[in-house]
């Protein structure tokens, strides 16, 4: 934490009210405005701009001998770099613990909820398999970077086409029309809980300012599904908050679902 | 000779540019700037609190660059993290800016400029040059002159400005030969005073027509100078 103790105070009170230093209710998203195609180069990308928060996300795909333990399924790797140029709390060398966070809790969020269906990127059972590989730069850091994150990589996934192959070697530059295979998609909601009140979205005063933070990965199509959690932050929860976290996640990210896919139909 | 580039450009011309001042909010400092598809952006964080804390310079302040470019801003996937090529880009582009700071301005401190380029399609350094050297006039930091650079390349016997990819790579000739088709000149001009900040080669060219690039260098650059000035000037107006 490193917000001061008047901030902390002032949004404490301010919650009370129901209200925030931005007016927004405790629930309440800024502006989402997703972009999709930002590099010609990547099978798939995407930059999702949460208020000033603003996130890209790429997906890449190489061929590669299957891990040992799944060789008839593809391979999904996920990584995260809290680029020093995003905020002044991110400095340069090897990944800190919070960009590795970030990437775990998007990759579980994707592979637990098989939206990319791994099976079907199987080219050779035991020999050769697709690697999808994705990657999240944070270019702006205000806040609910996880949600962010989640978004700009489930649109960059949406978006993502196979490469040209030939003689088993990916003809780099060269796409084809064919989509990824996916099945329901993933919405992240990160619940934050500030003195007793839960927000959502919050800046990074709000951040900072949290006892308490989990992430819930869930899908929506046919029925409520939970497929990734993450208990975060410095206090425990009681039973009871965990049940208003689970209802107020799953209500909100049903609304987020919709928004996201308004977007990307645009 | 008369004949046009593949993309239709005339030998001096460069691809589309755009600049953009202030693209990130957190930073003292922010630019984008590319060059047709390749599109570099910088953020400079600074003077600021420079550890560790002996490399602290008691007479002059200390800029560091980082280059680095996203992992799926290139064909074939980066590993994310530094590499021996961004290291010596860093290095390079530190050299090309330190010449127009007063460092002496800020002693003890640091100047952070960090470089990413979201999309390559060539001369990613000198749009990293561009763009860093209008994030640090958006920081408000004591410039002496702006920083414009441009890649040169000879392709056969031309010499051209702002290589694409295709032109850099090899290609073949009409004898069915596969030859390497450009050599590589990145430079950077300082703008009032003309001098060379940034100077490299990969190639192969005779002396007379290196003093033919840079010369082309400096008239390009002039053009260059002039789109910088006026993003930082529409930053001004807003």
């Amino acid at each position: 934490m490193e917000v001061s103790n008047l901030t902390k105070k002032r949004i404490e009170e301010l919650l009370k009210k129901e209200t925030r230093f931005d007016k927004r209710k405790p629930l309440e998203y800024r502006d989402i405005v997703i972009e999709t195609g930002i590099s010609k180069n990547a099978e798939g990308s995407a930059r999702v701009k949460i208020g000033d928060t603003e996130v890209l996300a790429g997906v890449k795909l190489d061929v590669m001998e299957p891990f040992t333990d799944t060789p008839e399924n593809g391979a999904l790797i996920v990584t995260a770099e809290l680029l020093p140029m995003s905020s002044p709390k991110f400095e340069s060398g090897p990944p800190s613990i919070q960009a590795i966070e970030l990437a775990r809790i998007i990759d579980r969020g994707i592979r637990e909820s098989e939206f990319i269906d791994l099976k079907k990127l199987c080219l050779r059972e035991g020999e050769l398999v697709w690697a999808v590989y994705i990657d999240i730069y944070p270019m702006n850091d205000d806040g609910n970077l996880i949600d962010a994150a989640a978004m700009a990589v489930v649109a960059a996934i949406k978006t993502a086409v196979f490469p040209e192959i030939k003689e088993d070697k990916v003809q780099y530059g060269k796409f084809t029309n064919k989509k990824l295979p996916l099945n329901e998609m993933p919405v992240t909601v990160t619940c934050y809980l500030v003195d007793d009140t839960f927000i959502l979205d919050p800046v990074v005063a709000e951040e900072e300012a949290a006892k308490c933070r989990v992430s819930i990965a869930a899908t929506f199509d046919k029925d409520e599904f939970i497929h990734a959690l993450q208990k975060s932050g410095e206090e425990a929860l009681t039973e009871k908050e965990i049940e208003t976290v689970l209802s107020i996640a799953l209500k909100e990210g049903k609304k987020l679902h919709a928004k996201i896919l308004a977007q990307l139909k645009k | 000779m008369a004949h046009k580039r593949e993309d239709g450009r005339e030998f001096d011309e460069t691809r589309k540019i755009e600049a953009k001042v202030g693209v990130i909010k957190n930073a003292d400092g922010s630019a984008m700037f590319s060059f047709g598809d390749s599109i570099a952006i910088a953020a400079v964080y600074g003077p600021r609190e420079l550890y560790p804390q002996h490399l602290k310079k008691p007479e002059k302040g200390l800029l560091r660059c980082y280059y680095d470019m996203l992992s799926f801003s290139v064909t074939e996937r980066k590993r994310p993290g530094p590499s021996r090529r961004s290291s010596e880009i860093s290095f390079v582009t530190t050299k090309a800016l330190e010449p127009v700071l007063n460092l002496d301005a800020f002693p003890n401190t640091v100047v952070d400029v960090y470089i990413m380029i979201l999309q390559a399609n060539a001369s990613t350094r000198c749009a990293g040059i561009n763009a860093a050297s209008l994030a640090l006039a958006n920081a408000g930091l004591e410039m002496t002159e702006l920083v414009s650079a441009v890649s040169i390349g000879k392709i056969e016997d031309a010499i051209v400005a702002d290589l694409t990819k295709d032109e850099e790579d090899y290609k073949i000739t009409k004898d069915g030969k596969k030859i390497k088709a450009a050599t590589d000149i990145p430079v950077a001009v300082l703008s009032r005073s003309g001098k060379i900040s940034l100077l490299q080669l990969d190639g192969k060219i005779k002396p007379q027509e290196l003093q033919e690039a840079v010369a082309l260098a400096k008239k390009v650059c002039a053009k260059i100078t002039e789109i910088q000035k006026n993003a930082l000037k529409k930053v001004k107006e807003s």
